[in-house]
Order: structure tokens, then sequence, then C-alpha cells
């Protein structure tokens, strides 16, 4: 962590942090820190990149935007809430990072988050490893031949792709049917144990979502409509996210 | 858990995972539930290219793997499964990182030859 005084200049008025609490239900309570640091102690990024979360939030509130808006300590931050979750004030520090990401150029945000969300962008599977529909279908389909001509007692096993009406929508993550295609079956077994009524969809199966850590809003939303649109499509009761 | 429905949901994974290793083989990290640490997987940050500190990151997560004593990890959710698969690698912890649905299908009794990459040499022969 540096040891580094910062130094301050002329007042200045804190620009950042006034517009993300304009977004913010109750302002996200950025302004009712009590700098006792409990978020900065339980925080796995603390020191990296010579930030924590709770000089982010104070270099906010003193309007160091230059500062907090060049960081690439908001990419080493996980979002992962654990600062909010012991903050005796609930603070939102998790948004000021997210809107801080968000205020970086796109093309300058980190480019294999970038890439993996401009790849979910194009095939209506929103499969951040760029994999189409027919790939999807081959892969299952060949996947589920194998299993079931090769495992006794699996001759029935099923993986259902675009069943109208089934109860449960399931996704896939990309890394199974491009990369390790033989994990999807112990979780097929699984559901056809239990007997659950399930499918797949040939759209809107990638389980990832790219665009979010790229705080990339509009793409973020496309991509959840294209994935709610398909469950819609087949009437699926539920939507089950494996991600 | 700690971003979408809670503690009651961290007990019912609890519960499939002691009945699919046995109660005395299940070891909790601490701390855990909604105070655990986040593994550092998530994010984005698998794909954001910091990889120095992404397993700076991790190292919190490696100290309470490794005292557990534990030898097997279980990862249900993807990104944590690359992140602390590659921190046991990188920081040469020793444990084997594994999906739910491996020891699920292994305690079933019905895991595939070919559906056990993760799993270390004491158990990739059982049940075959």
């Amino acid at each position: 962590m540096s040891t580094q005084p910062i130094k301050l200049g002329k007042q200045r008025k804190s620009l950042f942090k006034d517009k993300v609490m304009q977004l913010l239900p109750d302002g996200g309570n950025l302004n009712a820190c009590l700098t006792c640091g409990a978020c900065a102690s339980g925080c796995p990024a603390t020191g990296l990149a010579g930030m924590d979360p709770r000089k982010f939030l104070r270099m906010a509130s003193m309007g160091l935007d230059e500062e907090i808006l060049k960081t690439e300590w908001v990419w080493n931050c996980t979002l992962c809430w654990r600062c909010l979750y012991v903050c005796p004030m609930k603070i939102d520090i998790p948004q000021l990072v997210y809107h801080a990401r968000k205020s970086w150029p796109r093309d300058e945000r980190p480019k294999g988050i970038r890439a993996s969300c401009d790849m979910a962008l194009k095939h209506e599977t929103c499969s951040a490893m760029g994999a189409s529909e027919e790939d999807f279908r081959f892969v299952v389909e060949d996947v589920l031949e194998e299993a079931r001509a090769n495992q006794p007692g699996w001759e029935n096993l099923e993986a259902p792709i675009n069943k109208s009406g089934a109860m449960y929508f399931l996704n896939q993550n990309s890394r199974e049917p491009v990369t390790e295609p033989d994990e999807m079956v112990p979780l097929w077994k699984i559901l056809h144990t239990v007997g659950a009524d399930w499918t797949y969809a040939t759209k809107g199966w990638g389980a990832e979502n790219y665009c979010m850590f790229l705080a990339d809003d509009e793409n973020w939303e496309r991509i959840v409509r294209i994935k709610a649109k398909a469950v819609d499509d087949l009437g699926c009761k539920y939507w089950v996210n494996t991600e | 858990m700690r971003k979408t429905y809670g503690d009651a949901y961290a007990e019912d994974l609890r519960f499939v995972a002691r009945r699919v290793v046995g109660e005395e083989n299940f070891i909790d990290m601490t701390p855990n539930r909604s105070n655990n640490y986040c593994c550092g997987g998530g994010g984005g940050a698998l794909q954001a290219g910091y990889t120095e500190g992404r397993r700076h990151f991790g190292k919190l997560k490696t100290d309470q793997i490794l005292a557990t004593g534990a030898a097997y990890c279980i990862a249900p959710c993807h990104n944590c499964h690359s992140q602390i698969h590659d921190l046991s690698e990188h920081f040469k912890g020793g444990w084997h990182t594994v999906h739910l649905w491996t020891l699920i299908c292994l305690s079933l009794g019905c895991l595939g030859e070919n559906e056990r990459a993760y799993l270390g040499p004491d158990l990739a022969e059982v049940g075959l």
C-alpha cells in the first residue's frame, strides 16, 4: 500500500460522486462514511494498485475524480459486495466502482472482457466464446449419443433442446460445450435421476454475460433480453442459470 | 449468496455437500457464508488481464483453503472453479478443485470414465 500522503489542491467539488449519488437509492449512502476501515480490512483487493475500498471512497469524497477514474483498481475489484455487507452505514462502494468502470472509454476497458462481450453479441446464443446455434446443437447431440452408447444404464439419458413448455430452461457456461463437453454429462444425469422436465435452447443458452462486467449497460441489457425472450418463447416456467 | 438469495441458500448447498461427501469429510472454511471472501475470479477478473493482481487477490482464499487441510475444494460456480483451480496450481496448494455435479454423480455411483478430469488419484477409479 502507498505510504505517500495524498496532496489536495484547492477545494474541489466531487462531480463524479455527486453524479453517482443521483443514480442510487438514498445516494448509495456515499456521504455516510465513518472512516472505520471495516471495508478495507476485509477486502481481498486491498493494496492492489495502491488502493482499497475505504481509500477509493475517501478520494471520491475529496473530489479526486481524476485519480479514481483512472485507477486500474476498479478492474481488480470483483464487485463482490463484502465491503457493503460489513459496512455499518451500508455504503454502496461497489456501485461507485461500477460507475468508475463505466466512465472509462469503452475501447480502453480491459481487452479480454471487451472481446468476450463483443463475441456474445455476434450470435443469439449469447456465447462469449462465439459458439453458434449449430455448434451447440452438434456438441450436445454428439456427447449425448456417446454417453448413451458407452455408459450402461444410461441408454435413455436425455438432453432436450428447444423443448416447448418444459418446466426448466437450463443455460450453460460456454466453457463446457466448447472446451470440455464431457463435463455436461454429470449435470444431465442428475436432472434425469430426479425426473426434471428441462430443456436447453439453441438461442440464449450462453450463461455468461461479460457485457455486465464491462459496465456496458446497453449491451448487458440486450443480452439479458435475448435470453429472457428465449425462455418466454419456449414457455418455460423457471430459468436456471448454471453460471 | 451475499449478493442474491442470502445464507439460507448457503445452507441448502451445505446440505448437498455434506450428503455427498459424508458428514465426517465436510470441512467448512473460515470465515464462511456471507462473511466469506471472494475468490477473485468474478467481476470479469478472469478475462481482465491483470493476472498478477488476480492471484494476489486470491491469496486470501488460498490461505483459507489451506487452513482447512482439505484435499478437495468444491466450487459450484464456474468462475470460482477456474480461479480456485488456478490458485492451487500457482501457489502449489495441492488441493483438487471440483464441480458439485462431479461429486453428486460420484456419490450416486454414476460418474463416467470421461467425467473425472478434476478428481485426484485417490478418487479417480472409485465406482468405475
